[in-house]
């Protein structure tokens, strides 16, 4: 275990490394267009080859780590955050904040929100600037992502809420946000870990799938996201197996930082 | 004191599955586009024929009225006619929904067996290859697009649930993974180890009980989240269920089969998280 | 709510109940097709890319519709989708008065709907009526509405009828290609159809099943009864990446457009499968907002409504780069509103724009822009910055964009790519006029230019960069209109000729609508289809349907 850490570490370094080097590794930029050799395979001068309109896809790799990777945990954060305050405070103050609590989750769940995006990219103007439609993007998809884990939450929180140690320590006096704090919420970190580690690759997915509403990362900007979209149309991946470097970039990320981690989810 | 219980929750589903029509056919109303027809590009069409098009979606505009008469109609057991297809809403339903329950069902089952599995050799085994395959190959599948695992699943011939079971266990693998986890840290089970225990049996008896009410309530949510996952699967399965539809009819702003489709996905939400509820309060250890 | 009672009447006639073991098999996998086929060796099949929204030929205005009413729907006279020319159908012969009001049809002997009953000039009678019913708002009828609505139809005998317009229409005899006769006897409706095949299963959202018509008057030189496939049938599928798995596994026997990326994959490995049939009539093309009314600043209005500028950016374009990168040369550039496909009425002396970004930079200077710290600015010192709109989901559109933003890049303009869904885009470029510039096509299926009447004159609806207008707000609109009309008004088409080839001058002087590239028309073929005859016209590989045949081998290989 303790050499799956060091080596994660050790991922997660180089890959943060990478990106904020872009700069020097690629000098060229991610938006350049080498028209006359578009779609090529990796070269020397194009480590992972071009993409369809001929730009580096090295170079969109390394800048598009840095927004994905910058803002799908931040807006994994707040749907974590969102979840713990729903999910956990109704359950536990119980009663009838439990149940209007589940049902507004239960309905949440259940809402075609798609429509809500597309009036967000309504109310926006279309020169927005392509990285204030980045941050609108992940901070709704932050505020839409909470519901599921909320509903687990309020279960986990009414469960506690009778627990002999909460009982014990509001006997002593113990009482209100102190209680929740301190007594509470710890216990509650299996399941909100859960929620920020899967919402990161989700809302990096789900970015580039709202470039479709015109929102996420407008070109030429590069994301994870928009690297990943390459993937759909591709039938054969035997043929350019290239191509899969961003996933595989993104896989070994996510793994790398869950490993990190995986001890501090479950003690408190 | 159980069957008030189910009653009265009973009650609250059927108040807010008609408030998730409302919002729903709100939502669709505000968002642009809705006023809006493919036809209006074509340049065969005359202005009296675009005024006519344009005319069909009048009567839509007041949503409050819009919903009275959907009420009205659903009352009597017609669901409307959906706009794009032209047919009643009902028969679509009725023909598509057996398709989505099959493989979004199947689909969460498989889901739920290959989580479940990886989370307890996580646990069981208590080394970490365990964990690191758990964590990768959840993490593997968790960061490919729904699109590539549908598209491959036409690829591979494989069957639809199959991608959705895909889609759905890493979730789930996680979730119940950190829960069964947070049970095997707590000091009883130190303890039952102690006193020398079967590994089996400290599942069983002693991390089970403390992670079951989440699980429960997991498996409740999972559904919706199989449902979500139908949609991709569905459209590019070309598998005529409630997903593909679903996907249809936003694209189209197909108001009255939209309504429909939330107040269903409300019903099936509600009714498996309160299905979990209930059975949590049934399993309740007795002295609490 | 006119149109869809009548649709869906139709379709609650036709649509048969989902069989359920079939849709148990279907829930399994996605192999439907395979099933379904191995029983039946004369069965084309390919798919639709949308759910067809109408069975009724009198209703149809999308194009998986427009491939049904195509293969089962019979008419009076057919242009003939590889000469371009008109062929009689169901009318042997047919006669118009000089004065372009009135056509005299005399009607084939001896033809029978797939019902049975007898085909006559009252069935001809009884579809202009339906036709023309104002209440049916048929995008057809609209055609035919053009010189007014007192259309009279008259039967003269059993097997003749005259049809009288208020006033001359052009290509009077071509409208009929896309009028489908329905019959006034059969209890069985639209059901009952003239053409090769009649839908005998309709599952929505999955697929039509198309069934020989035993009826179908057309023998072949043997004598042999057309059509000679059994059935076709239809997979409703809008992935096109499904598509193609399918077709390479010999689930599909044709894919009637494919994309560029796949063409060119195919053609590598099977160059036998793929027909590139050269330019065909869809052009992709980019606008500027000039409606007075809409919501951008007044200078920008100011750029948008100036010739130069419009022009400027037409030449700042790299229309070669669009044509080799997007679409992998597949593609020309586009020189106007008429394709060079398009034999008769292509203006030849007209060449595409060439890429000329010092032009265009001249150009600019001429209206008071100029360079300032690489940036473009206008005489009043706003920097030139604007959006793009365009549909999502169309990988070529985004890519021609993000090329287009970068070849303007270099003259100074910043350009702002934003894909939105389709109602989204509908409601901005056609309701709204919130938006900037949009880049969208035009899917041309008709040769004339007076299909194109609602476009270019100013008072259309579709006169996408400014429409509806009351009377013509610049002189060169005024002058198409005058033109438009005049083509309209004559039936000597060397004059029509002459009208039209100078409105395609004036569109590409003053690039109200600055046309990017003309796609070829791509299509792939399985080889275990004879007779296959790939053109540049809709429906591009099956327009002779009833003349495939599939092979033996083929047979054999499922």
């Amino acid at each position: 275990m303790k050499a799956a850490r060091y080596l994660a570490c050790v991922v997660v370094l180089i890959v943060c490394g990478l990106s904020l080097a872009a700069n020097w590794l690629a000098p060229a930029g991610y938006a350049k267009q080498f028209r006359e050799v578009p779609d090529s395979p990796p070269s020397r001068a194009h480590l992972l080859g071009t993409d369809e309109l001929g730009r580096d896809r090295f170079a969109r790799t390394l800048y598009g780590t840095r927004i994905s990777l910058l803002l799908a945990p931040a807006a994994a954060l707040v749907s974590t955050a969102l979840a713990a305050l729903i999910g956990g405070i109704a359950g536990y103050l119980g009663g009838m904040w439990l149940k209007m609590a589940r049902a507004f989750t239960d309905l949440f769940l259940s809402l075609p929100w798609l429509f809500l995006l597309i009036t967000v990219r309504a109310l926006l103007p279309l020169n927005v600037s392509p990285l204030v439609s980045v941050l609108i993007t992940f901070l709704v998809l932050g505020l839409l992502g909470w519901a599921a884990s909320a509903r687990v939450l309020s279960t986990s929180a009414d469960a506690l809420r009778s627990s002999d140690f909460v009982l014990q320590a509001r006997a002593s006096g113990l009482d209100g946000p102190r209680l929740f704090l301190v007594h509470v919420l710890p216990n509650l970190k299996p399941i909100l870990y859960a929620q920020f580690w899967i919402s990161i690759p989700v809302f990096i997915l789900s970015e580039a799938n709202l470039g479709v509403l015109g929102l996420g990362v407008a070109e030429p900007l590069p994301s994870w996201g928009s690297l990943l979209r390459e993937l759909e149309g591709l039938i054969s991946f035997r043929e350019e197996p290239w191509r899969l470097v961003p996933l595989l970039l993104l896989i070994v990320v996510m793994t790398s930082f869950q490993l990190l981690l995986s001890n501090e989810e479950v003690t408190a | 004191m159980l069957v008030r219980k189910i009653v009265g929750h009973l009650a609250s589903i059927a108040a807010l599955v008609l408030l998730g029509g409302l919002l729903s056919a709100t939502l669709v109303r505000l968002a642009p586009g809705f006023d809006t027809d493919e036809r209006e590009l074509d340049p065969s069409l005359s202005a009296e024929s675009l005024r006519a098009i344009r005319a069909e979606r009048a009567s839509q505009h007041n949503i409050l009225r819009f919903y009275a008469t959907y009420l009205r109609g659903a009352a009597h057991g017609d669901l409307g006619t959906s706009q794009a297809l032209g047919q009643p809403v009902g028969n679509l339903l009725r023909e598509r929904w057996p398709v989505t329950l099959r493989i979004a069902g199947v689909g969460l089952l498989l889901g739920w067996l290959l989580a479940s599995t990886l989370a307890f050799t996580a646990c069981l085994w208590q080394r970490p290859p365990g964990e690191v395959l758990g964590t990768a190959l959840s993490g593997a599948f968790l960061c490919i697009p729904a699109a590539v695992l549908a598209l491959a699943s036409v690829i591979f011939n494989s069957p639809g649930y199959l991608a959705i079971a895909l889609i759905v266990f890493p979730k789930i693998y996680r979730y119940s993974r950190n829960l069964l986890a947070k049970a095997y840290a707590m000091p009883h089970i130190t303890a039952a180890r102690a006193r020398g225990l079967g590994e089996l049996r400290i599942l069983a008896r002693h991390a089970l009980p403390v992670a079951g009410p989440q699980m429960i309530a997991l498996a409740g949510v999972t559904i919706s989240i199989a449902l979500g996952a139908a949609i991709p699967v569905e459209s590019l399965c070309g598998l005529p269920g409630i997903g593909q539809l679903a996907w249809q009819a936003a694209l189209s702003r197909d108001l009255p089969l939209l309504v429909n489709l939330t107040v269903l996905v409300t019903l099936v939400t509600l009714l498996a998280n309160s299905g979990a509820d209930v059975m949590n309060y049934v399993l309740r250890p007795p002295e609490a | 709510m006119t149109g869809h009672p009548l649709s869906f009447r139709k379709r609650g006639r036709l649509s048969f109940r989902a069989k359920r073991g079939i849709s148990f098999i279907l829930a399994l996998s996605c192999l439907l097709t395979l099933a379904a086929v191995a029983q039946n060796s004369s069965q084309l099949r390919f798919c639709l890319r949308t759910e067809p929204k109408t069975f009724d030929p009198l209703l149809v205005d999308d194009e998986s519709s427009l491939a049904i009413r195509y293969l089962t729907g019979g008419v009076l006279t057919r242009v003939d989708r590889h000469t371009q020319e008109l062929t009689p159908e169901l009318a042997e012969s047919w006669k118009v008065t000089p004065d372009g009001k009135q056509i005299n049809f005399k009607l084939r002997h001896d033809v029978h709907f797939s019902d049975g009953t007898a085909f006559s000039a009252d069935d001809v009678a009884f579809t202009m009526k339906r036709l023309m019913d104002p209440t049916l708002h048929s995008p057809v009828g609209d055609e035919f509405r053009a010189a007014g609505n007192a259309v009279i139809t008259k039967v003269i005998a059993p097997d003749q009828v005259s049809i009288t317009f208020p006033g001359p229409i052009v290509g009077i005899d071509r409208i009929f290609d896309e009028l489908v006769i329905v019959s006034a006897h059969s209890l069985k409706k639209e059901a009952a159809v003239l053409g090769p095949f009649m839908v005998a299963e309709y599952k929505a959202g999955s697929s039509v099943l198309l069934e020989r018509n035993p009826n179908y008057w057309k023998k072949d030189s043997q004598g042999r009864r057309l059509p000679y496939l059994d059935s076709i049938h239809l997979d409703i599928q809008s992935n096109r990446d499904v598509e193609m798995l399918r077709f390479k596994r010999g689930e599909l026997d044709l894919i009637n457009v494919i994309d560029t990326d796949y063409f060119d994959r195919l053609a590598s490995s099977s160059p036998q499968l793929v027909h590139d049939a050269g330019p065909s009539l869809d052009s992709d093309f980019l606008w500027f907002n000039q409606v007075a009314a809409a919501s951008i600043p007044e200078y920008k209005r100011a750029w948008f409504r100036s010739a130069n500028f419009r022009r400027a950016v037409s030449e700042a374009l790299n229309r070669e780069d669009i044509a080799r990168i997007v679409y992998n040369g597949h593609a020309q550039p586009a020189v106007g509103p008429v394709s060079p496909a398009n034999r008769f009425w292509f203006n030849s002396t007209l060449k595409p724009e060439p890429h000329n970004p010092q032009a265009s930079l001249d150009r600019l200077k001429a209206d008071g822009f100029h360079m300032q710290n690489g940036t473009l600015v206008d005489k009043s010192g706003n920097p030139v910055e604007f959006s793009i709109v365009t549909n999502a989901g169309s990988k070529p559109r985004e890519r021609m964009g993000v090329l287009i933003q970068e070849d303007l890049g270099k003259i100074g303009m910043k350009v702002n790519l934003v894909t939105l869904d389709f109602p989204s885009l509908i409601e901005r470029i056609s309701q709204k006029f919130n938006y900037e510039a949009a880049l969208l096509g035009f899917h041309n299926v008709s040769l004339d230019p007076t299909d194109q009447m609602n476009i270019w004159m100013s008072s259309a609806e579709n006169h996408a960069w400014n429409p509806q207008q009351k009377s013509p707000e610049t002189a060169w609109e005024a002058e198409i209109d005058k033109l438009m009309r005049a083509q309209a008004e004559t039936s000597d088409a060397k004059k029509r000729k002459q009208s039209f080839d100078r409105v395609q001058e004036i569109v590409y002087e003053q690039a109200p609508f600055i046309y990017l590239v003309n796609l070829n028309a791509l299509s792939a073929v399985s080889t275990s289809v004879a007779g296959a005859n790939p053109g540049i016209l809709f429906p591009q590989t099956f327009w002779n349907a009833e003349r495939l045949t599939l092979t033996g081998t083929a047979t054999a290989k499922r």
